[in-house]
């Protein structure tokens, strides 16, 4: 197990340090920073002189090197724009965005896996043809329409929760949760609905499909046999076996949910690493863009080796595997 | 601990739900993006300006209309040719309570003078400023300087003891890893004082009551405290105001202005920009990067730029385009700026019969092929001009292959002069033709990529930077923009409109420099 966590977290590094290469290959081409840095008064000279000044004009082989030997040691470096250290301002907004997906991944885990229970066991109910023509809606509708919507029938219209903004927000010593204010919880409606209404219907037909496939099997037939009741046989039984790649995809999406929040907290007016990401991009302020990049990269890398982890808790066959394979030398 | 942190919390936000309440009148507002810092020199940009202004004051304001009126300074006069004499108000304090005297005028324009300044170049002719007495200081420029004060109404008024207290006498550097204070804080004279600041989130001012201003340039202000709110989503941005979460959307988009007009108790403000939108064609090359016609540059030929001119069809663009929010123009600067007249501003008639005439004595009679550069982010509707453009000129035979990319590619490419024919927009911050000139038509101008080039005109140039006889001087403007207007080096479009979005219970007169003024404000 030590073994395996240490080889998973040597790969990791190659991950990050191949996504730290590619974004900053990709970097020469979003524009020119020094035109956002300063006004059109600025002569020529002036304007070389703060490239060079940037470390600009250095060859992107050097710029990465340079940035790498500074990210190994946790710089990263002071934004362009905003003249603050980038790791500081990432961690101002870190917890917008951590709290609005992890209450999108529960509200999502907590409506889609009965959901799916339900049209599972239910394959030609009423109910189950509706939920699954809903989650249709799901998951072909653009994000930022979907939010759009909700802003438009659910606070132009209605006017019951505000379209934009975290609401009352409380400081706990660094981080600033919107989880202890009634303000804060409506300001997280819309939004995670939003962004957890795809992973919804992900998890719902995933369960779904996995419900109908492990029905059918020999050892639910025994089960009834055995005289088991519905419940324990739907529940204890056939649930437990679907989620292995329920909490793959779950986990993975948890980390998709992070990294795609830049869209839901645009639209949301979310003061969250996604926005801050995205405005970044406008204003070509390089040291965000490529930190933000890393730290994405670090959040796949860091649930994907959880989720492997998890693996060995719900599935005894790992377990009895590796117990072998060590056994036997 | 835990316990306790939950109810300071939820105390924190009791208090601050019943505090609202009291007989205050707040004015919420929203818009793009958030001033980058609150520090009065280091970024001059829109957004941080219109921050800045309401907290910091200068030595000259503008009013509504954009004249200049005494700010600090009660009175201004050269004494000398090269040097501007200023008598400063007193009894001003700043909102710490430091008294305001010429010490802190002298060094908030040392300040921006200063390595690290983004407003160095609005002054640059100053050579020196020096203190007179207590209340008078004098600003000599290398040369004289007719525009001095027109300059100066951005340059921002720190108080000098606390700037040395806090370590924050010269703006921020790149370099510098750590923020300094006074990008968070501020001690201005202005008529709103700094509550609270959450950089992208959210910023609070409060009235100042003792401003010094009140019932002398404005009558005093009913709103207590203004709160800001970036909202980057101009989808987002107009619900919020549909939704009355905010009183004040400062840029709704074109296409939505309609539907904020037709809602009950919302209403729109527009007036002209000090921005004017055009194409420039480079014809200083003796051969164009992307055309097919090789060996010459047809934009040489002032038969060829007559005829492009002439099938723009601008009333088009204005209508279906721009859906009526712009004003075509015959000239590169906007209404608002000195040496602007309406004669100048008047067009060359659409005509594409006579444009194709023109392009066939001019040798092209199937004529060419050609790129046209574009930004898909910086000014209204820009990429859907140019689109408009290219069916135009299509009309006539020149083939237009459209490159609309985001600004920060666009300004890259323009200024790396890689650019044949491009469309570019010109602010006047100085609100005097004099600016255009020498960025745009002398020789030598940091943003004339057109290779456009006249020693009149040059000489020109040169000489209003020094008349200090506004008849004399006026002359020679309106001189220049003959030379100009005559090259069809540029072909002009339109003056932008700006647009506010607002509840029907505010009053804030709308400027066309597009930054509010919140002294100004009155609501119901």
């Amino acid at each position: 197990m030590v073994a395996f966590i240490l080889r998973r977290l040597i790969q990791s590094l190659f991950v990050m340090f191949f996504v730290a290469l590619v974004s900053f290959s990709m970097f020469r081409f979003v524009g020119d920073p020094v035109h956002q840095m300063v006004g059109i008064e600025t002569s020529l000279e002036e304007r070389e002189a703060l490239r060079e000044k940037l470390g600009l004009r250095d060859p992107v082989i050097v710029q990465f090197g340079n940035y790498i030997a500074k990210a190994a040691v946790l710089e990263f470096g002071v934004s362009y724009q905003h003249k603050r250290p980038v790791a500081e301002m990432l961690a101002e907004r870190m917890p917008a965005t951590l709290e609005l997906a992890l209450v999108s991944a529960v509200f999502s885990l907590l409506i889609g896996v009965p959901m799916g229970v339900y049209t599972g066991l239910n394959r030609d109910g009423f109910f189950s043809k509706m939920f699954l023509s809903i989650s249709l809606v799901g998951i072909s509708l653009p994000t930022f329409l979907i939010g759009i919507l909700l802003i438009f029938v659910f606070s132009v219209q209605l006017n019951w929760l505000p379209s934009f903004g975290r609401g009352g927000v409380v400081d706990l010593g660094g981080w600033t949760t919107s989880f202890l204010t009634v303000d804060g919880w409506k300001s997280l409606i819309l939004p995670s609905i939003t962004l957890g209404l795809f992973q919804l219907t992900l998890i719902m037909r995933l369960v779904r499909s996995e419900m109908l496939e492990v029905l059918r099997t020999d050892y639910i037939k025994f089960a009834r046999a055995r005289g088991l009741s519905n419940r324990a046989v739907h529940f204890g039984h056939a649930l437990k076996n679907t989620l292995v790649p329920v909490i793959t995809i779950t986990g993975l999406q948890l980390g998709s949910i992070i990294a795609f929040a830049i869209i839901t907290e645009t639209v949301f007016q979310w003061p969250g690493m996604g926005q801050m990401f995205l405005q970044a991009v406008t204003t070509v302020d390089i040291p965000i863009m490529a930190a933000y990049l890393m730290l994405i990269a670090f959040f796949f890398v860091v649930i994907n080796l959880i989720v492997d982890m998890l693996y060995y808790v719900v599935d005894p066959r790992l377990r009895v595997d590796t117990g072998k394979a060590t056994g036997h030398g | 601990m835990k316990t306790l942190a939950y109810a300071l919390g939820i105390g924190v936000a009791l208090a601050t739900a019943v505090s609202g309440a009291a007989d205050a009148k707040t004015l919420r507002w929203a818009s793009q993006g958030d001033a980058l810092t609150l520090d009065p020199h280091a970024q001059n940009e829109g957004p941080t300006s219109t921050m800045n202004s309401q907290i910091y004051d200068a030595l000259i304001l503008r009013d509504k209309d954009l004249k200049k009126i005494p700010g600090l300074a009660v009175s201004w006069a050269p004494v000398e040719p090269t040097v501007w004499e200023f008598k400063l108000r007193e009894g001003v304090t700043f909102h710490g309570g430091q008294p305001f005297n010429a010490d802190d005028v002298v060094f908030s324009f040392e300040r921006a003078l200063s390595e690290t300044s983004d407003f160095k170049n609005y002054i640059n002719s100053v050579s020196e400023i020096r203190k007179v007495d207590d209340y008078t200081v004098q600003i000599v420029t290398d040369g004289p300087n007719p525009i001095l004060p027109d300059q100066i109404t951005s340059i921002r008024i720190m108080d000098q003891e606390w700037s040395q207290e806090h370590g924050v006498e010269k703006p921020q550097d790149y370099a510098g890893e750590q923020e300094t204070y006074a990008v968070r804080n501020t001690n201005g004279t202005g008529p709103f004082i700094l509550e609270k600041r959450d950089p992208g989130i959210e910023t609070v001012l409060k009235v100042n009551d003792g401003w010094w201003g009140w019932d002398v340039t404005d009558a005093k202000t009913n709103v207590t405290e203004v709160v800001y709110k970036p909202i980057a989503n101009p989808a987002t941005r107009v619900a919020a105001l549909l939704s009355r979460e905010v009183d004040f959307v400062l840029d709704p988009p074109l296409q939505d202005l309609k539907r904020i007009e037709s809602t009950p108790n919302l209403k729109v403000q527009q007036i002209n920009q000090i921005r004017t939108i055009f194409f420039g064609l480079d014809l200083g090359r003796d051969e164009l990067r992307n055309s097919d016609v090789t060996g010459k540059n047809p934009f040489q030929d002032p038969k060829v730029r007559e005829a492009m001119y002439r099938a723009i069809d601008i009333e088009t663009i204005q209508r279906k385009t721009m859906r009526g929010l712009s004003f075509p123009a015959g000239i590169i600067t906007s209404p608002g700026v000195n040496g602007y007249t309406e004669a100048l501003d008047e067009r060359m008639a659409f005509d594409p019969d006579q444009a194709k005439a023109l392009l066939a004595e001019a040798g092209y009679p199937d004529g060419f092929g050609v790129q046209l550069d574009c930004p898909n982010d910086r000014y209204n509707n820009d990429e859907a001009i140019c689109q408009a453009t290219v069916g135009m000129l299509a009309k006539i035979g020149i083939k237009v292959n459209l490159n609309a990319t985001p600004k920060s590619i666009h300004f890259k490419s323009l200024q790396n002069k890689e650019s044949d024919f491009y469309m570019l927009g010109w602010g006047v911050p100085t609100l005097d033709s004099h600016y255009v000139f020498s960025y745009l038509a002398a020789s030598e101008g940091s943003w004339n990529f057109t290779g456009f080039s006249d020693a009149r005109l040059d000489e020109l140039t040169k000489a209003m930077e020094v008349e200090t006889d506004a008849a004399k001087r006026d002359a020679m403007i309106a001189e220049a923009w003959d030379i100009l207007k005559a090259s069809n080096a540029y072909l002009p479009l339109h003056h932008q409109v700006i647009a506010w979005g607002m509840s029907d219970g505010l009053e804030l007169p709308i400027v066309p420099n597009d930054s509010p003024s919140f002294r100004m404000a009155q609501m119901r």
